[in-house]
């Protein structure tokens, strides 16, 4: 087969500068039929930039692409799909209140003379989604299915025309894990049919699993090119990192300490929550566990006044009703949404205004907002926490996923808070930025202040928490500290299995 | 705070690339640029507007006729200015035009009761009742769009047709004059008057402006508006009141509408069916030729009376040249609006 030894797309010293920065510094890349091909690299290594210009989004600065061997300019998306190549985006982008069918021929619609031709387009798209092993109507709206069903919509869709090139940009990061290992099989499907597969992902196991070859791009370069056999997650965490990350999860001895600082009694959060009770002591780190949409979040949400709920609460031994979110910053509770772009930053604001927003009371003297203070306090939340950008100005939007992550905490901090509850932490995080906030939650505890981490990555909890409670349908399913902090232990929680198990047995 | 230390122990790594690489649409640098561009754009076309009305008419550069516009932008300049609070906190409001006609309705009736002795006493109780007026117009419009959840285009297309109505059912179809000469001779120098040649209705605009701009930029107040404008969210995940917020605006809103009628009044000494027509399209255009956007998030008050400066100038300029008929100065206003917007996505599209 010759063919597998001609590069289907090839990437030939490319490079890419936004004004004075140089993002990309002259990157090659074969791309072969029939590989699944990663690409890794923390936020900030180029990787967008790179499949960017890969899809015909943006063009490099110099160097060239070539297909079959071919040199090739991309006019842009539309030419690059046209000869094949098309880009997975890691946001779902379809018409939330069209059908399946209607999405997925949205802008190549089928004809019948004058009218559409709506039988075929559904029977196709039927096919097409079956083809990705999954059995959706497409005549369903779009915005009844859950984000795992949009992302196969979506993926059926971008695989509508004739490719030879499929990018997927992280396309597992809002997906729970039974609903990545089904998308894993679905790619491992297009790369059975002879396509070749570029793959970002910030989940290395998702990595180790899924890819043929593993490119690792560092601070715009790359670093090199290595057969996934021969890297286990650990190597490849190094090789973005440039240095050793064996340690992810800071050391810490149990800071946590008798007295109860929060506790919740009957908390119900309507269609969401049923009765869930806890109790969150001074230092300590208590992890919240369970399936995406187990209530997790609307618990908290409920319990500090950002949803309606009703609950029992009790802080520092005193009862506590919180009407809405303000009651529970003045009483020293922050919550730090899973959310960061939609509920956690203004994305077209700049960095000041996103800082200050929330303890804007600090920095008030009279009627006036005092600017220069707000000025130190950035600077200082450069320092402390470590935010990277070359330019001030800039909007939150701007800022990648791990600088928002820390942006947020930095604002939520100038509030001095006795508790602080972070919904999925280091979502769409890098590694480099995981372990900052890791040691930055551990701090915290060391401090005497207590923390709530809700995350659907179980080492994590496991990694950090002293102590962690499993969530399943809206209720509690029970508590794992010590020994049985183990991902076994917490799935059986999870998922009722145990439950599954007496019952057969 | 022992925890604000930690994550500075790691790497001082300094990539100043990383922003780049995720970013979606154009590099930071060129949108920094942009915002200087759209906040200078409506001063730039003043500028340009000014030229223009040189070369047509001699007399326009004459300091009579110059200020002789600004008077009369005036209404619609302090209205708009109101209207850039709303606009920035994502809402809007009809109404406005409707709101003037009953502010001024009601104002005027309560003059030629005449319960008050002392015409100046009786014209500062008749202000105050019009400013209070003013801001429960406002409040009810807030009040509805927030606490009733109902789109602000709704409410305020409701309020405005509720407005006018009431109006023409105090004036029993027609108009509602100032009865009282002695009143109308103590009242005129609000609009005819001056102070130290600049007219009064400029000292008005230049002081609501001042004071606008002054909650809008300096204040918690004003940037609480601009988040919950941003993204309503993002500003109630943070402790902001976001419908505390929102009603405020409108209340201001009212209050500047009510301001507006303070100096409309005594120009014709009477609140009449017409009064008022089509102002809130006039309010709305000269916020957004100003450079605030409609969907919320930026504000611009300066910008917003340059609108305001802009619309009537167009006016002035068409009456004092031939080039198009006087009659069209509506279309040609209409057009300013289309204009200003496409001006400003290719401002940010740069």
């Amino acid at each position: 087969m010759s063919d597998m030894l001609v590069p289907l797309l090839e990437a030939r010293q490319i490079s890419r500068s936004f004004g004075p920065v140089e993002v990309l510094k002259g990157i090659d890349l074969s791309l072969r039929s029939g590989e699944v091909h990663a690409i890794i690299g923390e936020n900030g290594a180029g990787k967008s930039t790179f499949m960017k210009i890969l899809s015909g989004h943006l063009s490099p600065t110099s160097g060239s692409l070539a297909m079959g061997g071919a040199e090739v300019t991309f006019r842009g998306p539309v030419d690059a799909e046209s000869r094949g190549i098309v880009l997975v985006h890691q946001e779902i982008l379809l018409a939330p209140d069209l059908t399946v069918a209607q999405n997925i021929f949205l802008g190549r619609e089928v004809r019948n003379g004058l009218t559409l031709d709506d039988r075929f387009m559904s029977a196709k798209a039927h096919e097409a989604v079956l083809g990705l092993g999954a059995d959706i109507d497409p005549n369903t709206v779009v915005n009844r299915l859950s984000i795992a069903q949009r992302q196969l919509v979506q993926i059926a869709r971008a695989l509508a025309v004739p490719h030879s090139v499929v990018i997927f940009d992280e396309p597992t990061a809002s997906l729970t894990t039974t609903e990545t290992d089904a998308l894993l099989k679905v790619i491992a499907g297009i790369r059975d049919k002879g396509a070749a597969v570029l793959y970002i992902s910030h989940r290395l196991p998702e990595v180790k699993t899924i890819a043929d070859r593993v490119t690792v791009l560092r601070d715009g370069r790359r670093v090199g090119t290595y057969d996934a056999s021969e890297l286990d997650a650990g190597d490849m965490a190094r090789l973005m990192v440039g240095r050793d990350v064996n340690k992810l999860y800071p050391d810490r001895a149990q800071t946590a300490e008798q007295d109860i600082v929060l506790d919740v009694k009957n908390a119900s959060v309507p269609g969401y929550v049923r009765d869930a009770s806890f109790a969150l002591r001074r230092a300590e780190i208590l992890g919240f566990g369970g399936l995406v949409g187990a209530g997790r979040t609307e618990l908290m949400e409920g319990v500090l006044g950002l949803r309606s709920a009703s609950a029992s609460v009790t802080l520092h031994g005193r009862p506590v009703h919180f009407r809405s979110v303000k009651d529970s910053m003045a009483a020293g509770i922050v919550y730090l949404s899973e959310d960061r772009k939609g509920k956690g930053l203004l994305l077209g604001q700049n960095l000041t205004i996103n800082l200050t927003l929330a303890g804007l009371n600090r920095f008030v003297r009279g009627f006036l907002i005092d600017k220069s203070h707000e000025k130190q306090a950035l600077d200082q939340a450069f320092t402390d926490f470590d935010i990277r950008t070359g330019n001030r100005e800039m909007n939150a939007g701007q800022l990648s996923g791990g600088n928002q992550q820390k942006l947020l905490l930095a604002k939520m901090m100038l509030l001095q808070p006795d508790i602080v509850v972070i919904d999925e932490p280091t979502r769409g995080i890098d590694i480099g930025t995981k372990e900052q906030i890791y040691r930055f939650i551990a701090e915290l505890a060391h401090s005497g202040k207590s923390v709530i981490v809700i995350s659907s990555e179980m080492p994590e909890l496991i990694g950090i928490c002293d102590r962690i409670i499993v969530m399943r349908n809206g209720e509690i399913a029970g508590e794992v500290a010590g020994e049985r902090m183990n991902e076994d232990d917490i799935v059986m929680l999870a998922t009722g299995a145990n439950q599954l198990t007496q019952l057969s047995a | 705070m022992g925890a604000r230390h930690c994550l500075s122990h790691l790497g001082g790594r300094n990539d100043c690339g990383q922003n780049m690489s995720t970013n979606t649409t154009a590099a930071p640098r060129r949108a920094f640029a942009n915002i200087d561009l759209r906040a200078v754009a409506p001063f730039f076309a003043l500028a340009v507007l000014f030229l223009l009305g040189a070369l047509v008419n001699t007399n326009f550069l004459g300091i009579d006729n110059l200020l002789n516009v600004l008077t009369r932008s005036a209404f619609i300049a302090i209205i708009a200015i109101g209207a850039t609070f709303v606009i920035s906190a994502g809402g809007l409001d009809l109404s406005v035009g409707s709101m003037a006609a009953f502010v001024a309705g009601t104002m005027i009736l309560f003059m030629n009761t005449g319960t008050v002795t002392g015409d100046y006493a009786l014209l500062g109780v008749a202000m105050l009742i019009a400013l209070g007026i003013g801001g429960l117009c406002g409040l009810a419009n807030g009040l509805m769009t927030t606490l009733g959840r109902i789109e602000p285009f709704i409410v305020t297309l409701g309020t405005m047709g509720i407005f006018r109505a009431l109006t023409i059912y105090l004036a029993e179809g027609g108009s509602i004059p100032m009865k009282s000469q002695a009143l109308r001779a103590a009242y005129r120098p609000v609009y005819f008057g001056s102070v130290a040649g600049v007219p009064i209705p400029v000292i008005v605009i230049l002081v609501v402006a001042a004071i606008g701009a002054f909650i809008l930029y300096r204040t918690r107040f004003g940037r609480h508006v601009m988040a919950v404008g941003s993204n309503e969210d993002v500003a109630r995940y943070s402790g902001v009141s976001v419908n505390r917020v929102r009603t405020m605006t409108y209340v201001i809103q009212g209050i500047c509408v009510a301001i507006a009628v303070l100096v409309y009044v005594p120009r014709l000494g009477a609140a009449t069916p017409t009064t008022g027509l089509l102002w809130e399209l006039q309010a709305i255009t000269a916020v957004v030729i100003g450079g605030t956007a409609l969907r919320g998030g930026v504000g611009r008050i300066w910008g917003t009376v340059c609108g305001a400066l802009i619309l009537e100038l167009v006016g002035n300029i068409m009456v004092l040249s031939d080039l198009v008929s006087e009659y069209l100065i509506g279309a040609v206003q209409g057009a300013i609006i289309i204009i200003a917007m496409l001006i400003q996505r290719s401002l940010a599209r740069r």
